[in-house]
């Protein structure tokens, strides 16, 4: 009995230590860090926010915690308003500039270029390489009324929506670029043969093929760049000497010049509400990437 | 366009077609012409310029120099998607986000066919194909072998003039390979379309064929039957390419009537059949089939050597011994098994044998003349001698 059961004992044994040694483990402290980081200055700010948001304000800066609408009713104030449409707005026709002008960079550096194709990913990132802010007041001086393309092409653009918009693209192409060239660097080119082959003219398989295996890097790359877009503050700040206000410049004039934390908040709160809709709708075309698998 | 019906004879032809990529010539001064309704391959190793010679007949490239067309027209300039050609890729190149059914119909929607003629053609496709029920599912929910019947569907039913398959079952693997070998050749005498195929795979090129061109560095070595190719291959490089072969060197002694007589030295005297002139160096192949070995070693004439066993494998059917002949050349010798009592089995490792053929197996590859031999009656010391030598050992 005994000269029976033990091999069969050894043999449980050998299979249990091999087990463990494939088991995938999850060290879950290497999330630590960031989740500590995270919860305090995420989440903590976010609490205070929305404590904020539901107190109302007394007298001069005299703040009273409790549970008020008082602050998400006055958002719903026509100038509030006004001001949220044109922020999306503003951030919308951006993020379409920026599609407009950063797919075709993105798709002439995935598929023709081979030697200098890193080379053009560094020079795409160029920008980032100096400061946000500085790289604003640069343009500033080319876009100024006394700037170069004032004074050679006689374009006085500053202080107008259309030097807002060439601000969103500029700061912003390099985080919509990025993301569509990754997507359309797993593009198998030999699809596009595939439907050249079966009689569709260039433009059709374009947009049969490599528009359609490449839209879930457009989307992730336009919602990378309109997220933040719409929380721009410097570039509307800058280069609309803020005639064309966004909200986060109403936000910020709130809190600093009007000190009211409170409604300050409540606005923050209803642009994070608007910008999840959108976010819904990035989780939904993410989902469908991974299926697609392209 | 202006020519008359008569002289459409091919579905293909190159007249003299280069193709260069920098300074690599891939391609180099082809001439190909394709029947109508053949099963043609290219075949020949990496690098040769199969997938070339397709992408230009597809369209994907443009040759360098020389004429191509196609149905007797002139194609060259002519975009891919105004060719009535299509291909089935390597890869199978399947659109990953439509389904099985809309990727066999995509060619149709472009020419304008109608839903639900589409749809009725692309089922056909899919019968021929032998692919039913899987209409909705996408590409990559199916196997391989599967994937390779959507492409071949998907190209099927835009009925092309000429089919392009680029190793169509190079990812499969062999069992299913063999399949589709079987499959690919009953769809090909069912639908009557001219089918290109590339391959590198010597038995699937000799098994599935009516006419194999055989390539290395960008041009065809010998175009011919299946058969042909293997029993008479025009070039080293085919003989060496397509199956196994013994080479021995030599220099022809005698010419009589249609035969030679090659001393590739060491007393190993062969003699065959063909136009070789006296005193030239010759490349002779023999196929180790058609070699035998004999336990023991009697008597010395032309067309069997004494040789040392230096290796015995058994492959499966065959039984293979490698064996140094007297000259130092080391050769290969296979004997099948079916065989009541396979001579080799009882031949071991360092067995003296008697290596024999007969004087159909010797094949005349190279032959290199010597200048002075322009003179037939001139004398060639070397090989005078080897014939003395040669007919003494004879007698
Ligand atoms: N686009 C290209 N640019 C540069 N060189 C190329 C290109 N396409 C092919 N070549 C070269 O041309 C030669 C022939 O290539 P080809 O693809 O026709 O070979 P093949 O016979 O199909 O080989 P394989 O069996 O490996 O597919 C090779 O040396 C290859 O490196
Ligand atoms: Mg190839």
């Amino acid at each position: 009995m005994t000269l029976l059961s033990e091999p069969k004992q050894e043999k449980a044994v050998g299979v249990k230590r091999r087990g463990r040694s494939f088991k995938p483990r999850y060290p879950t402290w290497l999330a630590l860090p960031a989740l500590v980081y995270e919860v305090i200055f995420f989440l903590g700010a976010l609490g205070i926010l929305v404590a904020f948001s539901f107190a109302t304000q007394t007298g001069f800066s005299q703040i009273t915690y409790g549970f008020s609408l008082d602050q998400y009713k006055a958002v719903f104030d026509p100038l509030y308003l006004s001001i949220f449409f044109r922020t999306l707005m503003m951030a919308a026709i951006g993020t379409i500039l920026t599609v407009m002008v950063g797919y075709p960079v993105a798709y002439w550096m995935a598929r023709y270029l081979s030697t200098y194709k890193l080379l053009a990913v560094l020079l795409i990132m160029v920008p980032f390489w100096t400061s946000f802010l500085i790289r604003t007041y640069a343009l500033k001086i080319i876009l100024d009324s006394q700037g170069f393309l004032a004074k050679t092409f006689g374009l006085d653009i500053m202080y107008t929506p259309i030097a807002v918009g060439i601000g969103l693209v500029y700061n912003y192409l390099p985080l919509f670029v990025l993301p569509v060239f990754g997507s359309l660097e797993r593009m198998d080119w030999t699809l596009i043969e595939a439907a050249t082959d079966l009689t569709a003219r260039p433009l059709r398989a374009f947009w049969d093929i490599t528009f359609r295996l490449t839209l879930p890097g457009i989307v992730t790359g336009a919602l990378l760049v309109f997220i933040p877009m719409t929380g721009e503050y410097v570039i509307p700040a800058i280069l609309s000497g803020g005639k064309y206000e966004f909200v986060g410049n109403l936000i910020g004039d709130t809190f600093n010049t009007a000190q009211n934390p409170p409604f300050g908040s409540a606005l923050a709160i209803m642009l994070m509400v608007a910008l999840s809709v959108f976010v819904v709708i990035y989780i939904a075309v993410a989902t469908k990437e991974e299926r697609f698998g392209a | 366009m202006t020519l008359a019906p008569g002289d459409v004879a091919f579905d293909v032809e190159f007249r003299g077609i280069t193709k260069r990529f920098g300074p690599l010539v891939a391609v180099n001064r082809v001439d190909l012409q394709v029947n109508k309704g053949e099963f043609l391959s290219l075949l020949g190793p990496s690098g040769c310029g199969k997938t070339t010679s397709l992408r230009m007949i597809a369209g994907f490239e443009q040759p360098d120099e020389g004429e191509l067309l196609i149905g007797g027209t002139d194609a060259v300039g002519v975009p891919p998607y105004r060719r009535n050609v299509n291909t089935v890729f390597q890869s199978y190149a399947l659109f990953p986000h439509m389904s099985v059914i809309d990727n066999v119909a995509y060619g149709l929607k472009q020419r304008g066919t109608g839903k639900a003629e589409r749809i009725r053609l692309s089922g056909e496709a899919l019968e021929l194909v032998q692919l039913t029920g899987r209409q909705d599912h996408r590409p990559s929910m199916l196997s391989g072998g599967q994937q390779q019947r959507v492409a071949l569907a998907r190209a099927l039913v835009m009925h092309p003039q000429v089919l392009l398959l680029d190793e169509p079952l190079g990812a499969l693997d062999l069992k299913l390979r063999k399949e589709m070998q079987v499959e690919l050749k009953r769809i090909q005498e069912q639908v009557g379309i001219t089918f290109i195929y590339v391959t590198h795979d010597q038995e699937e090129a000799l098994s599935m064929s009516d006419r194999v061109a055989v390539m290395s560095n960008g041009v065809i070595e010998q175009l011919d039957e299946p058969r042909v190719i293997y029993d008479n291959p025009r070039t080293s490089f085919v003989a060496e390419f397509i199956g196994d072969m013994n080479f021995l060197s030599g220099v022809v002694t005698e010419k009589v009537g249609g035969q030679f007589i090659v001393d590739a030295g060491g007393g190993v005297v062969i003699r065959g059949h063909g136009a070789a002139s006296r005193g030239s160096s010759v490349r002779v192949g023999i196929r180790p089939e058609r070699m035998t070995a004999l336990p023991g070693s009697p008597e010395q004439q032309a067309n069997s050597a004494k040789a040392t066993v230096l290796s015995k494998m058994y492959l499966g059917d065959q039984i293979q011994i490698s064996v140094s002949l007297a000259n130092g050349q080391r050769i290969i010798v296979r004997e099948q098994r079916a065989s009541a009592n396979p001579v080799l089995d009882v031949v071991y490792s360092g067995d003296e044998v008697l290596v024999s053929w007969d004087d159909k197996a010797p094949l005349l590859l190279e032959q290199t003349v010597p200048l002075q031999s322009s003179a037939e009656a001139e004398q060639y010391t070397p090989s005078e001698e080897a014939a003395v030598h040669a007919s003494t050992e004879e007698s």
